[in-house]
């Protein structure tokens, strides 16, 4: 009865997503030569796809119902098995050797099309763990991200071309400019409600594009600038290949100056008030926290991070234009942090792994990436909101003389 | 003289597009609080289903007036379809989630939609026949103000005037107005809050639909694209007018559309959208209650 | 006695309604004083305009720490009123849920605390030694309050007076001159609001914190407090000791259909 009760209603909404597509998937029209091509493949695909998928999709979300009143019965939080691995040292150490031997022989042992992917996805990394900080510790949803990442580009392009300046150089200073940009625009909006802080933050993001596509006295316009220098090792003149394996040690060395960074920053005085600001913005003040500028430096530390990879992104490309910085870079960031695990470092590695290698190694699937990555989006809010590696935030306890350990 | 009348017009009738937009934003978020990312997206589809209609109504034939009716209630019907089920699909479940939840939700909608489009379809520019007859009476004027923009102009009116009674005189409208000032309550006195969600979400998809169908006969080509930046022009008008409220969004429309078309007309075009992201960022940071909002201190 | 908090002439607008209306309140050192009043009397509204949360539309907040300057504290923000040396809680409880026990209690330390980004960053000695300060302080107040055996619990897993205590301790961990408590008896049982009765007792001597606190519970503001404002619609229609507020007709007659059991 129940089963029959099920199909049924699987077999409507497949009906309804039938109807639902089928002017823009079934009809195509030629204009050119007067003909309609009738694709009535994909209207029967679509009704199989989404009779399945309707029941995937409800029992995932009775799954998800269900698990929800076994979390709030029991009192104390119960790690998933997955958890579970990520905090036993027996298991963390050996891979975190593997991971370190891994990466210092990469480029030894593949082509350098996969050391430039890797270096590209290193990138990523540190790009979503400085927006980490900012959605994932602090909670403000930040769209605009991707501003701070052309500050820093445009740094060291700009500087480069003007004043010959090298990438050692420009890396300190297009960071510093990429966090001054963070405070001055971060200093009017943060007071704003969490919503509109996301559309102001695009705002921003899109006007400090569009500028960069229309000053073309100060930023060369959409043609970009060309032919910026890869970053020098005391004078000595490297091949392409050389400087490309240069590149990627650079940046393995930022993701992990990043990663102790981000987890001193965690366990810290102002990673609590973060945390606190996010759970509850008026306890909070009462508290005596001070909101803007706890806000502030969270806006702030996220946007040096971006400018750091943009001056690293500028240095491998050697070429960048207005394009490379649009409002669904942005997004993509916000994907890497939102599917890995927001507040989670572990999380975060992972999303972008996903995320840029996955579509490199798999070319037949990369037409449809972007769509991919935008059902992942809406089924990851709806079914595992944490991510896919949740964080399991280190508290602080206290068990006779005070000491600090990882909770249970 | 000539050239502010026209600029006037011009603003008017950008005004009243971006009006059948934020109309359905402010309504969605009247009622749910949510920045519905993808409005912009529903109002491109609806786009896209007139364009379909059109091309397959005018090979076999048709007479342009039936065309033009047929492919305008296509729209609408579709559009309130892919409305209808982004709000069952990806915001419905996130109901009490986290304020960020459904915006990011959103944002996937928005994201998927557009690559759908694109995927099924074309990502090039496809023309758009304007099949709004000339009207007669406006031979004269014709310099002027064409008659794609006087059936702009009108149907935005009608469409505020429809929905405000809507709204304010119906059972349905009381119950709209019920759940936006308190979902719970609402509940407790036997609204159907879910039914109410969904109709919102219908009423508002149309309208984009509406909106997309005269768009695209004004300007005359569309892409997949074309939901992003007018959903965002939308979203300011609406926020401008003060979110929530639907004569506000009307007004907020036109004050965008003039200001706009003034600021492109007599000062500099390659800074148009750098404009309207200006006076976004602008009004949200000194008045984000907007012209007709009201000011609300949040319960302590 | 000196007043540790004065406040004078508070009026309060919200649109075209008056939350408050010309309000004199006041504070002295040591002393525990009740605000009372039927629901909606604006009593936490008061409070809301004392520590910053609202703007009021006129009058004038003075605070004078013991030992410190006098100081008008109108056009504070939230966290600097906190700084000064109020603290409050909420009426619906505000813990931050996903926090332990006594990071709660450490968020309280924050304004006492001076580490910043670098010193995160380096964690050298001086951050070192102010976390674990922190840690042992923040303990050394659970303990005070009678939560040491939740320390390591969240903040949501604890029971309901457990989590009305836990904002107090909170509170206490901003070293305030003054406490403002929101009802803070509400939704306890007898055996709680005892306990809650010595534990505000306690503070008072052995903290030397004065209190101002809002509450229903007449039983408990009658034991405890040594004077009673009593408001109505936006007024303050009566203040005293206990025992003149209780023969007071006035308060009788707002609260004529409210029991007073005292």
């Amino acid at each position: 009865m129940n089963t029959i009760k099920e199909l049924k209603k699987s077999f409507l909404i497949a009906l309804w997503f039938m109807f639902l597509t089928f002017p823009i998937m079934v009809i195509k029209v030629n204009t050119v030569e007067q003909t309609i091509d009738w694709r009535w493949n994909r209207l029967a695909m679509v009704g199989i796809f989404s009779f399945f998928a309707s029941w995937i999709w409800r029992y995932l979300l009775q799954r998800k119902e269900m698990g929800q009143k076994r979390a709030e019965e029991s009192e104390t939080p119960t790690l998933t098995f997955q958890q579970r691995v990520l905090q036993n040292p027996k298991f963390t150490r050996p891979a975190l050797v593997v991971i370190c031997i891994f990466a210092a022989i990469f480029p030894f042992y593949f082509s350098m099309y996969q050391v430039n992917i890797m270096t590209t996805a290193l990138i990523y990394v540190i790009l979503g763990l400085g927006l980490n900080i900012v959605v994932g510790l602090a909670g403000l949803l930040d769209l605009g991200y991707v501003a701070f990442y052309a500050v820093g580009a445009y740094s060291y392009a700009l500087l480069n071309v003007h004043f010959g300046m090298g990438f050692w150089a420009c890396l300190p200073i297009g960071a510093g400019l990429a966090m001054l940009f963070g405070i001055v625009l971060g200093f009017p909006v943060l007071r704003l409600r969490g919503d509109y802080l996301a559309i102001v933050t695009l705002g921003f993001g899109e006007i400090i594009r569009l500028i960069l596509e229309n000053w073309n006295e100060f930023s060369f316009g959409p043609s970009g600038i060309a032919n910026i220098p890869r970053p020098g090792f005391f004078g000595i003149k490297m091949s392409i290949h050389q400087s490309l394996i240069y590149i990627y040690f650079i940046m393995v060395a930022m993701v992990i100056f990043t990663i102790f960074v981000v987890r001193r920053l965690q366990d810290s005085r102002i990673g609590r008030a973060w945390i606190a600001l996010r759970e509850d913005e008026v306890a909070c003040q009462a508290t005596g926290i001070d909101k803007t500028k706890t806000k502030l430096s969270a806006f702030a530390l996220g946007a040096t991070w971006a400018g750091m990879g943009g001056v690293v992104f500028a240095a491998k490309t050697t070429f960048i234009n207005p394009a490379s910085f649009t409002i669904w870079e942005s997004i993509m960031i916000l994907c890497i942090v939102v599917l890995g695990g927001m507040g989670s470092i572990v999380g975060v590695i992972f999303g972008a792994g996903i995320l840029i290698l996955l579509p490199e190694y798999l070319r037949a699937f990369s037409e449809y990436r972007m769509l991919m990555f935008a059902a992942a989006l809406v089924l990851m809010m709806v079914f595992r909101p944490h991510g896919i590696i949740s964080a399991v935030r280190r508290t602080y306890q206290f068990e006779g003389s005070p000491e600090k350990k990882a909770s249970s | 003289m000539d050239y502010f009348l026209e600029l006037f017009l011009g603003g008017l009738t950008r005004g009243s597009i971006y009006a059948l937009i934020a109309l359905g934003y402010t309504m969605v978020y009247g009622i749910i609080e949510l920045i519905n990312f993808a409005h912009g997206e529903i109002y491109m589809i609806g786009a896209f289903t007139a364009l379909i209609v059109i091309s397959v109504l005018t090979m076999l034939g048709w007479n342009q007036l039936a065309i033009l009716a047929i492919a305008t209630l296509a729209a609408i019907v579709w559009s309130s379809a892919y409305g209808f089920t982004a709000e069952k699909v990806a915001y419905k479940p996130l109901r009490g989630a986290p304020r960020l939840s459904p915006l990011i939700s959103a944002i996937g909608v928005s994201l998927f939609l557009q690559n759908y489009v694109l995927l099924a379809q074309t990502s090039d520019f496809l023309p758009f026949p304007n099949l709004i007859p000339d009207f007669k009476f406006l031979e004269p004027y014709e310099g002027i103000v064409r008659s794609t923009e006087i059936v702009i102009y009108v149907v935005t009116a009608a469409v505020l005037v429809i929905l405000t009674v809507l709204i304010k005189f119906t059972k349905l409208g009381k119950a709209m107005r019920a759940t936006a000032q308190d979902r719970d309550m609402a509940m407790l006195v036997g609204v159907n809050v879910d039914r109410v969600i969904s109709f919102t979400f219908i009423v508002g998809s149309a309208t984009a639909a509406l909106g997309g169908v005269l768009i695209a006969s004004h300007i005359g080509q569309i892409n997949f694209y074309i939901g992003f930046i007018a959903g965002i022009k939308a979203f300011v008008a609406a926020v401008l007018g003060g979110i929530g409220s639907m004569p506000g969004a009307v007004l907020g429309s036109l004050v965008l559309g003039w200001t706009e078309s003034f600021f492109t007309g007599y000062i500099s075009s390659d800074y148009e959208d750098v404009f309207a992201f200006l006076f976004l960022v602008l009004i949200l940071i000194f008045r984000p209650s907007g012209i007709l909002g009201r000011a609300n201190t949040d319960k302590v | 006695m000196e007043s540790v908090l004065d406040i004078k002439q508070l009026t309060m607008d919200f649109g075209g309604l008056r939350a408050l209306d010309h309000i004199d309140l006041d504070v002295k050192a040591g002393e525990i004083a009740a605000l009372i009043g039927p629901n909606g009397a604006g009593k936490t509204t008061f409070f809301n305009c004392v520590t910053g949360i609202y703007k009021p539309t006129e009058g004038d907040m003075f605070i004078c720490p013991p030992g410190k300057k006098r100081e008008r504290i109108n056009g504070l923000k939230p966290n600097q009123v906190t700084e000064k040396g109020m603290a409050r809680t909420f009426q619906n409880i505000r813990l931050f849920q996903n926090m332990t026990v006594l990071e709660n209690v450490m968020m309280g330390r924050h304004c006492r605390m001076r580490a910043g980004i670098p010193g995160a960053i380096l964690r050298n000695r001086a951050t070192r030694e102010e976390e674990q300060r922190v840690v042992e302080e923040s303990y050394a107040i659970l303990k005070k309050i009678g939560l040491a055996e939740f320390v390591n619990e969240f903040a949501k897993n604890l029971p309901y007076g457990a989590q009305r205590r836990l904002e107090i301790a909170r509170a206490m961990a901003t070293e305030p001159f003054l406490l403002l408590l929101d009802e803070p008896a509400a939704g306890m049982n007898n055996q709680e609001t005892k306990e809650l009765d010595e534990l505000i007792l306690r503070i008072r001597s052995e903290e030397k914190i004065s209190i101002l606190l809002i509450e229903h519970d007449m039983k408990l503001v009658m034991s405890l407090s040594d004077r009673i404002f009593v408001m109505d619609y936006g007024r303050k229609i009566a203040q005293g000791t206990p025992e003149e507020i209780k023969n007071n007709p006035a308060v009788i007659k707002a609260y004529l259909g409210e029991d007073i059991d005292a």
